[in-house]
């Protein structure tokens, strides 16, 4: 039986999901599922876009075998290079989907929240490739550690507003864009930037994810003889790189799957089923239902819920969401640096940390991990961490 | 079909020529109870009490930051029910609650706790038709009359089925965007009213942007009543329980025709 199916006409994935919006935003979730449909199940469509993600975005990703690092910790790491896409992460991929999406149904104009500001990049990118004006939310707190991807924003044309209220950070950014989406909804698209929110965009955003999946699978078989990797590890913020690696491997192998969460924004660990941000979910939240802070060193991964596929996944089972800690995180940012010469995003450390700490139980197996961010947008904040 | 207590007196209300006017105060609030009963003394046919949220993402800036300064003077859903326990005002009561808080207590625990408190209605704006059955079946068996919003974005044919779910009275909600005082009345706050008042006989009530007396009254020539969140928990916050009286009264003059 499949595991990695459409989620239900309602948008469930198990008992996780579904449509939780204000009403004036039901017609505009419809009417962007009928078009996303529509869309997906066109071949022109699909081909523009296959050729957007080979000629701009530099797809097929490679994968890069870590042997230094491999041989000192005790097994094969493979890593996916979703960092050396355009704009330097996995976001690009769901962004090129969801712009020309916006475009077919007649939108002039994107919002969108961002955390480490790597899916505020993308945004910005197509929108300038594609003539659409664009606005990022970001939370005053990212906007003062992320500040070369703000720039970056206003140099490809998107006006950026920081985001005052709450915890100023993406869930506030989050909420910001989902009060300029009701207040804007007929010209513009939500282009969301994880396996979050109301459906249909868990299932979209993973459905335009999972060519990561698809692409290292078949690449796993070629260089593994054949055979499959027997860990595929990714960081989990709202966790759209780990549902796009996982995709490929969810129903076609029996690796098991490890989405690595901050310890400071575990919604799977520590959570409870919740609803926020048009969803239910696992979500960080008080006695009451008060929504935590999350609190993590990378601003990617701040975020107190997980998308529901997640969710789904880990009540089945079939995934596993284990915590790392800051400090560990900033070892494993450096180890990889010095091994093998590649500086991740500090989101993808995470996955990193956890292979690290779990080496020893893992000799000899093969471990796919997502890269799917660079660390150049992070090196201003670990020159300030390290001194 | 019988209605509850909130409807009841609204459609009394209406059938005799009044307009329903009912003012919303942040729960927990400096001065929330005071500002509730002079409300109440100025001509409130109904209060919606709003319940404070991490994420209020139907909310603008004025309630939100309302929102805030009670979650961080430590006011909690229950602390809240305890005080409005208290009121005895002699009009219905409703809540404004976003679903998370609702979901994390339990549909019937939170359905009673209402009860309890002597609140006759609810009022969920993330929780659209299609995810309400769990809630409104509790709502329902408790006594609890769920009030459902209807957007200008909505279709023709989803008005009546909206309708049809609500309870107490309908929301018409009079803008697209979120809570909070606009210069004018937006085009599409009577508009909606008028297709909602072709559809059904509930009470229809504009909320959204409805921000001074003078648009509460452009509203009524249209619908039953209105809901005046922002431009009522301003004047809480910048003038106190009595601003809030001396508001109501001239609001209830102007839809006094």
């Amino acid at each position: 039986m499949s595991i990695l199916d459409e989620p239900s006409l309602e948008g469930r994935f198990g008992e996780f999901g579904g449509r939780f919006v204000p009403e004036t935003l039901v017609p505009a979730c419809q009417e962007l599922e009928a078009a996303f449909r529509d869309a997906w199940a066109d071949p022109t469509f699909r081909g523009d876009l296959n050729q957007l993600l080979s000629e701009y975005a530099g797809r097929p990703s490679m994968l890069t075998e870590c042997h230094n690092l491999g041989r000192s910790l005790g097994i094969r790491l493979i890593l996916k290079r979703e960092d050396l896409n355009h704009t330097g992460s996995h976001k690009i991929n769901n962004v090129l989907g969801q712009a020309m999406l916006a475009k077919r149904m007649g939108k002039t104009r994107l919002v969108a929240e961002t955390g480490a500001g790597q899916h505020g990049v993308a945004s910005a990118t197509a929108a300038a490739l594609l003539g659409m004006s664009c606005k990022v939310y970001m939370g005053a707190v990212d906007v003062e550690r992320q500040s070369l991807n703000v720039f970056r924003m206003k140099l490809l044309g998107a006006e950026v507003e920081a985001v005052h209220s709450g915890s100023r950070t993406l869930k506030d950014a989050v909420n910001e864009a989902m009060r300029d989406w009701v207040a804007t909804v007929s010209e513009t698209h939500y282009c969301l930037g994880s396996v979050m929110g109301p459906h249909p965009y868990p299932w979209m955003v993973r459905e335009f994810q999972r060519i990561i999946g698809e692409e290292a699978h078949a690449q796993c078989r070629e260089l593994l003889h054949g055979d499959d990797p027997d860990f595929v590890v990714a960081c989990v913020g709202g966790g759209s790189n780990a549902m796009g690696i996982f995709s490929g491997f969810i129903d076609t192998t029996t690796a098991r799957l490890i989405g690595v969460e901050p310890a400071g924004g575990a919604a799977v660990g520590r959570g409870v089923p919740g609803v926020v941000h048009g969803m239910r979910s696992y979500l960080m939240q008080d006695e009451y239902g008060q929504v935590q802070e999350a609190h993590s060193i990378s601003a990617g991964l701040d975020y107190p819920g997980v998308g529901p596929e997640h969710s789904y996944l880990a009540s089945i089972g079939r995934a596993e969401y284990p915590t790392v800690t800051d400090d560990e995180v900033i070892s494993a940012f450096q180890l990889m640096a010095r091994a093998e010469g590649i500086i991740p995003a500090l989101e993808c450390a995470h996955a990193m940390a956890w292979i690290v700490r779990e080496a020893p139980k893992m000799q000899g197996k093969v471990v796919l991990m997502n890269l799917s961010g660079r660390g150049d947008k992070d090196v201003g904040q670990m020159m300030e961490i390290l001194g | 079909m019988s209605f509850g207590r909130m409807e009841t007196e609204f459609r009394a209300k209406r059938d005799q020529g009044r307009k329903l006017l009912v003012p919303y105060v942040t729960g927990g609030l400096t001065g929330w109870q005071q500002a509730i009963r002079a409300a109440a003394d100025a001509g409130a046919d109904a209060i919606e009490i709003g319940i404070p949220f991490s994420d209020p993402v139907m909310d603008g800036p004025i309630i939100q930051e309302a929102s805030q300064r009670a979650l961080d003077a430590g006011v909690t859903p229950v602390s809240i029910f305890e005080e409005a326990r208290e009121l005895e005002v002699g009009i219905p009561l409703a809540v404004m609650c976003y679903y998370n808080t609702i979901h994390h207590a339990g549909h019937e625990r939170f359905a009673y706790q209402l009860v309890s408190a002597g609140i006759s209605a609810a009022i969920v704006p993330d929780l659209p038709l299609e995810e309400s059955g769990p809630w409104c079946a509790a709502a329902d068996a408790a006594g609890i009359e769920t009030v459902m919003l209807a957007a200008p974005t909505a279709p023709d044919d989803r008005l009546p089925r909206i309708a049809a779910r609500s309870r107490g009275f309908l929301y018409s909600v009079g803008l697209l965007g979120v809570t909070g005082e606009r210069n004018s009345l937006a085009a599409s706050a009577t508009a909606l009213a008028k297709r909602l008042k072709a559809v059904t006989d509930v009470p229809v009530l504009v909320g959204v942007g409805v921000s001074n007396a003078a648009q509460a009254r452009e509203a009524c020539l249209v619908a039953d009543g209105v809901i005046q969140g922002a431009s009522v928990v301003r004047r809480l916050m910048d003038g106190g329980p009595e601003a809030v009286g001396e508001y109501v009264a001239e609001v209830r003059a102007a839809i006094t025709f």
